[in-house]
């Protein structure tokens, strides 16, 4: 229970990390918070040529707001810095209520946001807060930088959009709409175990109190965070009531979702949490936008 | 194979340490520096076992290079006592019955010290959100509540 023998680096700067990646490409792993990375490396299900140690370079830790009102937060800081920022409580509340959910305190200690998302588990709280709310993902890539949306980054079990010679720099949350709310929960079998399912989601009033917009996604429930298009489509344009709430989480259930069997729970079970969880997030994101 | 070597504070002693890239900091700890108290239980961060304070904050010592702690504080069970007075925590935990087989209890207690010096008020609900990271197969974990609860409380009655 002990990593195989690599060689490392301490890279400073996000420069000299491109170019080492540059040069050692499919040989080089990344590593930023460690919490994914070196369980597998102790058990040697990971065996990297080349380390790349992102945790020394100060510039990628960062929570700023952004002139549009949104916020920017660089691949690099950590569960536990973003968990008591006050600009995401102020700004994104919904990652706000989510990050207490992932995994452990020494785990919060040490994970970072963008490890969360190269990561790109299926069962990760953050992808799926992310497709939520409609964030964009800096890469970059020698000096050629690319901005990818959330929905597209994700694209199977582990898998996303980076290539091996990119770096993941930022995560950017766009301004949230006047008249919005959101709400996020899931049921793990033990506080801090990954969720068997959970749900995030957003609602947007208009001046009659119809949903002038609606968000909702899922973890757990597949090989990737998922957008749940149809239960939106269902649900937009109609007031929030119990009814057209259950409606939309039936749908999303039924129709958006894909769940696995595993020793943890069945399809079938999967697909009960998923609608009886959609439906208390969306009621809660309808109650805060009714009240706020 | 590539060695590093390394500075960091541990239990308030500087050390300087040459270590293989690819070692642990609990390994770092138990095989090169003789802190045994902090234990392996899993190696895959599960169970806390390993628990120690980098830079204030706990950590899983098994799922952080020992490379990743150069010009790092770290703090261990070990550093709990001082001139033969155990620290309040340690104190609480013998006289709540905390401990049984006591594998759990160095991590217990760095994930206790690391709340404590956080929030020295907590809730039960605080206590048993920081302690959730770590297992006990032994004591069904009441009695590691009572013992930060009274822990609290002694440090609260010592400081008026
Ligand atoms: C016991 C346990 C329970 C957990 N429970 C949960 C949970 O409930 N929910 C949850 O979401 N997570 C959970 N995790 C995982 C944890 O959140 C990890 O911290 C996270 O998945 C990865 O972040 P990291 O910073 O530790 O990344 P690392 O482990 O360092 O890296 C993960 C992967 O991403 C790549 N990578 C990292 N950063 C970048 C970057 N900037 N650019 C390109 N590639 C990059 C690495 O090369 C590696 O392949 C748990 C982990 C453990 C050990
Ligand atoms: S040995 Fe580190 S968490 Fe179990
Ligand atoms: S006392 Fe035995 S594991 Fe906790």
């Amino acid at each position: 229970m002990k990593p195989a023998p690599f060689e490392y680096h301490a890279p400073a700067t996000v420069e000299q990390a491109l170019e080492l990646l540059a040069t050692h490409g499919y040989d080089a792993k990344i590593l930023a918070g460690g919490q994914s990375l070196i369980p597998t490396m102790n058990f040697r299900l990971a065996q990297p040529a080349i380390l790349i140690d992102m945790n020394n370079i100060p510039a990628l830790r960062y929570i700023e707001p952004t002139p549009a009102g949104g916020v920017r937060i660089g691949a690099m800081t950590r569960y536990q810095t973003a968990e008591r920022s006050p600009l995401i409580a102020e700004r994104a509340p919904l990652v706000a209520e989510a990050l207490p959910h992932i995994a452990h305190p020494q785990i919060r200690t040490r994970g970072t946001m963008g490890g969360a998302i190269a990561h790109a588990d299926p069962a990760a709280e953050l992808p799926a807060v992310c497709v939520a709310l409609g964030a964009r993902f800096k890469l970059r890539r020698g000096t050629q930088e690319r901005w990818i949306a959330a929905e597209d980054f994700f694209v199977g079990l582990f898998t996303t959009l980076l290539e091996p010679d990119e770096l993941l720099l930022e995560i950017e949350l766009p301004p949230l709409p006047a008249r919005s709310a959101w709400a996020f929960t899931e049921v793990a079998r033990r506080h801090g175990d990954y969720a068997l399912v959970g749900v995030a989601a957003g609602i947007t009033l208009d001046d009659a109190g119809n949903c002038a917009d609606v968000r909702l996604s899922f973890l757990s429930v597949g090989d990737r965070a998922v957008l749940a298009h149809n239960a939106i489509a269902a649900l937009k344009g109609h007031p929030p009531t119990a009814e057209t709430i259950a409606h939309a989480a039936a749908i999303a259930a039924a129709d958006d979702i894909a769940p696995n069997a595993d020793i943890h729970a069945s399809v079938d079970y999967r697909r009960h949490l998923a609608k009886t969880l959609a439906q208390r997030a969306l009621t809660q994101a309808a109650e805060r936008a009714s009240a706020g | 194979m590539a060695h590093h070597t390394i500075t960091v504070t541990i239990n308030g002693e500087t050390e300087i340490v040459t270590v293989p890239s690819h070692m642990t900091l609990l390994e770092m700890l138990r095989e090169e520096l003789a802190l045994t108290g902090t234990k392996n239980g899993c190696a895959s961060g599960e169970c806390g076992a390993c628990t120690v304070m980098m830079n204030g904050a706990p950590v899983n010592s098994c799922l952080v290079l020992a490379v990743e702690t150069d010009g790092a504080e770290i703090m261990t069970v070990e550093g709990l006592a001082h001139d033969h007075t155990l620290d309040p925590l340690q104190e609480a935990f013998v006289e709540s019955g905390a401990v049984q087989c006591g594998f759990c209890t160095p991590g217990m207690l760095i994930s206790s010290k690391s709340l404590l010096m956080r929030n020295p008020n907590p809730t039960d609900h605080d206590i048993r959100e920081a302690l959730v990271g770590n297992l006990c197969r032994c004591t069904g974990y009441v009695r590691i509540v009572d013992g930060v609860r009274q822990a609290a409380k002694l440090v609260a009655s010592d400081t008026k």
